[in-house]
């Protein structure tokens, strides 16, 4: 129903006081691709989206929207809509205005207004809702409502903005589903900014990890888990293990005489550290030790032990609970990586 | 649960608050009993027809309209203004508008027919200006407690992102929901205005309050009584502002009007 849009951010700078909220990031959105931004708190995310939506202006870079330039483009006529963190439906006006208004102001009719706020109430599965107002709604309803609202104009280009943050978690991950469900449906472009990289792993095409206004890395989840491109998006997205060793030509010695090749811009031979997945080290129990279980927990289908190794390094390692079973608090174990190539980082004291 | 709750819906009413509310409705109603007393019945009667009832009281209620009109006009747009655009400003604005209780009105006064246009020297409207210095301090805390009670930002950027320019903005997003603030304002500037004495006579107006006091001479039975209706009047007329702003202002989750806040909307969810 709506036709497909590139969003690309250019170099875009902005400052508020000494802060950088965003330091020269550049991003690009394929037509109906849905792109999430992860960051940690401060980042620049919002920032970076309000820019879009024409709230904020960029100190220098340009934001096109399918291929035009929109900085001289007042927010009200971008044709972006927008969901917000907080509750943002007008009180006075119930349900069905709700969604109706952009058509409102659109200065379609009434009629026209009805069946399109009719049509998505029932997309977002609260069509029994429509004469009743914000405040009679939960938090879970009022967002979907806001979803609804946003999509009946049928913008270009879908902003959220940490939408589900203030649910509770039970309600996040059904609205996480349906947003996901919807924006594949209607193929809109949309741009997700969140903190809570379950979420932006699990929803989005590609994921941008931004730092200090930067992107440090724009790739499919996938891709960003299993190689990432430097130490912050490492550590940022899901659990690491920094296993101290030796880098030398290319290739990292750890665990007392595992040497495996080494990927990672610019780090000096010598003592480094390895960012090694739990999944991707092994353990068992051995006589030829190196470590000693000091935790284990439960996680269903997997048990993840904490080993403490001899040099006083704790590691998390993933394995089966079904192959667990021996690997209680105090055994003596051996941990190995089987791995083959691992991104290496400046040694860490 | 149960052990412990009392039975819903009746909470005790202590000995000492009737005590408190006794002396206080004492210490009000013993004034207004002796004034009736005072007048007698008759005296009612005849307050319509007194010399000057009817034109002053007619002033009155002009300068109650305009001074109104001039205060919103002016403080509702600037208050929504500071909030958005300069929050840092909200503090200055707190100790400006609050300047007027400070200062004594006759400075006020001399200030303002400095500045005042020509035109209006002499007019009644004059004292229409110096009402609106008046009621600021009132009329602004009643909007910044309004606008304090939603979410403002959220609530304009989302209107501007659906299309909505900022007039689109004000007048179907921020105006209807501050009306339990504006009915606030109102409210009070308009008691204000009916009731206020020193400056109308220092401007040689003849607005209600100083008929009053000037009718007081020549009979006091007749003045007293007027005094009496116009308290009612103006108590009726807050009584009907209020009950009917409260109920308005419940239907959509808002707060109840009260005369110097709204208080904040009250959210009650339960999540699905
Ligand atoms: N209007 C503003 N005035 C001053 N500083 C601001 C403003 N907006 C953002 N900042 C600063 O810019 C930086 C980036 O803010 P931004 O809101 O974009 O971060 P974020 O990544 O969205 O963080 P969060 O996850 O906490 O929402 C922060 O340091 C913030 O304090
Ligand atoms: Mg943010």
């Amino acid at each position: 129903m709506t036709s497909k849009t590139s969003v690309s951010l250019r170099n875009l700078t902005r400052a508020f006081g000494a802060t950088r909220a965003l330091d020269g990031m550049s991003l690009d959105i394929e037509p109906g691709e849905f792109v999430a931004l992860l960051g940690p708190s401060g980042c620049g995310k919002t920032t970076a989206l309000r820019v879009v939506a024409g709230f904020e202006t960029a100190d220098s870079g340009e934001v096109l929207v399918g291929g035009d330039d929109v900085s001289p483009v007042p927010a009200a006529k971008r044709d972006m809509g927008m969901v917000f963190q907080s509750y943002s439906l007008f009180p006075n006006m119930n349900v069905a205005d709700n969604v109706g208004f952009g058509l409102r102001m659109r200065k379609k009719s009434a009629a026209e207004r009805r069946a399109k706020a009719a049509e998505l109430l029932e997309m977002v599965g609260l069509a029994d809702r429509a004469r009743q107002y914000p405040h009679q709604l939960s938090g879970g309803q009022q967002q979907r409502v806001a979803l609804a609202r946003a999509l009946a104009i049928q913008p270009r280009v879908l902003l959220l903005d940490e939408p589900l943050s203030a649910l509770d978690a039970k309600v996040r991950q059904q609205l996480r589903d349906q947003i996901r469900e919807l924006q594949q449906r209607l193929g809109i472009t949309t741009l997700f900014v969140t903190h809570d990289q379950e979420e932006a792993l699990s929803m989005a095409d590609r994921v941008g990890v931004m730092r200090d206004g930067k992107l440090e890395q724009v790739a499919a989840p996938d891709e960003l888990y299993a190689s990432p491109a430097t130490e912050f998006v490492a550590e940022f997205v899901g659990t690491m293990n920094r296993l101290p060793g030796d880098l030398a030509d290319g290739a990292v010695t750890v665990l007392k005489g595992t040497t495996v090749p080494a990927a990672g811009d610019g780090v000096a031979d010598g003592p480094v550290d390895a960012l090694v997945r739990p999944e991707s080290l092994a353990v068992e129990p051995s006589g030829d030790r190196n470590g000693t279980v000091a935790a284990r927990t439960f996680l269903g289908a997997v048990t993840r032990v904490t080993v403490t190794l001899d040099g006083g390094t704790d590691v998390r390692v993933d394995l089966p609970s079904t192959s667990a079973g021996d690997l209680t608090t105090g055994a003596g174990v051996r941990v190995t990586l089987p791995g083959t190539r691992v991104l290496v980082a400046p040694r860490r004291s | 649960m149960a052990a412990i709750a009392r039975k819903p819906g009746r909470k005790s009413f202590p000995a000492w608050r009737w005590v408190i509310l006794l002396l206080a409705a004492v210490y009000f109603l013993i004034p207004l009993y002796g004034a009736f007393q005072f007048t007698g019945v008759s005296a009612f009667g005849q307050v319509i027809t007194t010399d000057g009832f009817g034109s002053s009281l007619w002033l009155s209620v002009r300068l109650a309209l305009v001074t109104t009109a001039i205060t919103l006009v002016l403080m509702v747009p600037t208050t929504i203004y500071v909030h958005l655009r300069l929050p840092k400003v909200r503090r200055v604005m707190e100790s400006v508008t609050i300047l007027p209780i400070v200062i004594p009105p006759i400075v006020l006064i001399i200030g303002l027919l400095q500045i005042a246009p020509p035109a209006l020297a002499g007019t009644p409207y004059m004292l229409a200006l110096e009402y609106v210095v008046l009621a600021m301090p009132f009329a602004y805390r009643s909007i910044d407690a309004g606008l304090r009670s939603m979410d403002l930002k959220t609530l304009t950027e989302a209107s501007n992102s659906l299309g909505a320019g900022w007039l689109a903005t004000l007048r179907r997003v921020v105006l209807p929901n501050l009306t339990t603030a504006l009915l606030s304002a109102t409210v009070l500037t308009v008691a204000l205005v009916l009731g206020e004495y020193a400056m109308a006579s220092l401007d040689l107006t003849t607005t209600f309050p100083v008929w009053i006091v000037t009718n007081d001479q020549t009979s006091a039975p007749v003045s007293v009584a007027a005094s009496l209706l116009s308290l009612f009047v103006t108590w009726l007329v807050l009584m009907v502002i209020v009950v009917i702003g409260t109920r308005q202002s419940r239907r959509k989750g808002g707060g109840e009007v009260a005369l110097f806040s709204v208080l904040p909307t009250s959210q009650t969810m339960s999540e699905t």
